[in-house]
């Protein structure tokens, strides 16, 4: 069993409306009940903005603080989801589901496993 | 015992060897290192020897034990993964009856989480078993570029777990039309450099001709597999026809049909036959039935345009897109005249495309339209992709003022 990070990134600034976001949401809750429920859930939540990410530097014996985000562009990671799941067919398929719910792009990629 | 023979059976036996060695290691990089070393074992060997009973069997074999030695050495992998290995390794029933690992492979390779340009070279080195060099060169890279494309490749197969098996029923049709368009890319490939081109780059249709057979007896139920295979075979029929002696394309209707490949057109046509015997014609299905009724046809006079016409009615519903709406227009100005075909034709968004500007320009020399037919022909040799076909292009613009 590997774990898969499930990125959804999203257009800075962007708030849907009440009515258009309320049932993105409700159907994020079904999809993640229904992940507890396959057993396949470990972590899941949406980031607050990226305009309020800070970003640290090591330079020099010192380290920097900036504003952030870190990546310059229209788009930010804007919530992840972590699952454990059998092989890439498997992740993809639950993947599919947020895309389907959210019309953003998700990025899938595996963990490497090195905390064993 | 030659180099050429050892050559043979590696192609022939690679990607079965590899499919069946990566139950063993469970790693498609071992499974491969452990083939090849094999295959080594056996360049030493078999010039003094000769060839086992069953080349195949022997290197499966000796690969395996390679793996099993391979893991027993490295210390570094742990012992119960050696053990889970050797544990596999031993309770194997004699190997792939069915060709099913071959399959779980072959679906591997052209996932579509993997880039088309990767997809293609997997499969050419795994199943086709071409080297590095021998797909670099068909492509047209650096050696050094399709190696990092392939090792690349194995590496997302490896670290994002892709798996090896074969598509559950309700994705398997979806899955296999991505297999199927890996072959058809790997022809297509080959036979757009077409005329003139280098043996490696114009090999490639063979090539996918000999992957489509292996498809076609891994699957053999599946319709498209077999609509494939006919339409590669009836297309191969006619390629030293294709091109005259001077190395200029001769077209379809000029053609000396005496030069067609009899053996590879019995065939196609035998699984043409079939297949519409069985109703529900796919998209590779219909193309090959539409090549059928050309390659049917004892002289161009002869073709039976309205079949043609009806069975790209049929391609455009099961397939819709401008090129299928271009060829269509082919068969409807031999049905219903040129002006007919040439409104068909209009607005298609197929302008850089060479044919189109082809079709465009016979159908305008029909019309008496000469001066723009000219220009069509123009644009056509402009964008041709081989030197063949823009030559035969340009005489055709040069008769217009004869």
């Amino acid at each position: 069993m590997a774990q898969y990070l499930i990125s959804m990134y999203q257009p800075d600034g962007v708030v849907p409306p009440p009515e258009v976001l309320a049932p993105v949401m409700a159907q994020l809750g079904v999809l993640t009940e229904d992940l507890k429920a396959a057993g396949a859930f470990v972590f899941g939540d949406g980031l607050t903005d990226a305009s309020s990410a800070t970003v640290l530097k090591a330079e020099e014996g010192d380290v920097l603080i900036t504003d952030g985000p870190y990546l310059e562009g229209k788009e930010h990671l804007g919530g992840f989801d972590i699952i454990e799941a059998p092989d890439l067919d498997a992740a993809l398929g639950w993947a599919r589901r947020f895309a389907e719910i959210t019309g953003l792009p998700i990025e899938v990629r595996a963990f490497a496993g090195f905390a064993g | 015992m030659t180099a050429d023979a050892l050559d043979a059976v590696f192609r022939e036996e690679y990607g079965r060897a590899v499919s069946i060695v990566l139950r063993t290691t469970g790693d498609l990089g071992l499974a491969e290192d452990a083939v090849q070393e094999a295959f080594a074992v056996a360049a030493q060997h078999w010039p003094d020897e000769g060839l086992p009973q069953h080349p195949g069997a022997w290197i499966i074999t000796t690969a395996r034990h390679r793996a099993v030695d391979r893991f027993r050495r490295e210390a570094a992998r742990g012992e119960k993964e050696a053990e889970a290995a050797l544990l596999r390794a031993a309770s194997e029933p004699e190997p792939d009856p069915f060709g099913d690992d071959r399959l779980r492979l072959l679906f591997a390779c052209c996932h579509p989480a993997l880039a088309m340009p990767a997809r293609v070279a997997l499969a050419l080195r795994i199943l086709a078993g071409l080297t590095t060099a021998q797909i670099a060169s068909a492509f047209l890279v650096a050696e050094a570029t399709m190696g990092q494309r392939i090792s690349r490749a194995k590496a997302k197969i490896r670290d994002a777990g892709i798996p090896f098996r074969i598509p559950p029923a309700d994705e398997l049709p979806a899955r296999l039309a991505g297999v199927l368009a890996v072959v058809y890319l790997v022809y297509n490939e080959g036979y757009s450099a077409g005329l003139g081109a280098p043996p490696a780059r114009a090999g490639l249709c063979a090539e996918a001709v000999r992957l489509a057979r292996i498809l076609r007896r891994l699957l053999p139920d599946e319709p498209e597999v077999r609509g494939l295979l006919a339409l590669m075979l009836l297309s191969e029929a006619r390629r030293d026809a294709r091109s005259g002696a001077d190395g200029v394309l001769v077209p379809l209707d000029e053609q000396d049909r005496s030069r067609w490949d009899a053996s590879l057109l019995a065939e196609g046509l035998g699984i043409v036959k079939v297949s519409l015997g069985r109703g529900l014609l796919g998209p590779y299905q219909l193309q090959a039935a539409i090549q059928a009724v050309h390659c049917a046809a004892p002289s161009p006079a002869a073709t039976d345009w309205r079949r043609v016409l009806r069975l790209y009615d049929l391609l455009a519903e099961a397939a819709p897109g401008p090129v299928v709406e271009l060829n269509r227009a082919v068969a409807l100005a031999e049905v219903a005249g040129p002006r007919e075909a040439l409104d068909a034709v209009d607005g298609l968004p197929l302008a850089g495309y060479h044919v189109f500007h082809a079709v465009r320009a016979d159908l305008l020399r029909r019309l008496g339209r000469t001066e723009e037919a000219s220009a069509e022909y123009a644009e056509a040799a402009r964008l041709a992709p081989s030197a063949g076909e823009r030559r035969f292009l340009e005489r055709r613009g040069a008769e217009l003022d004869a």
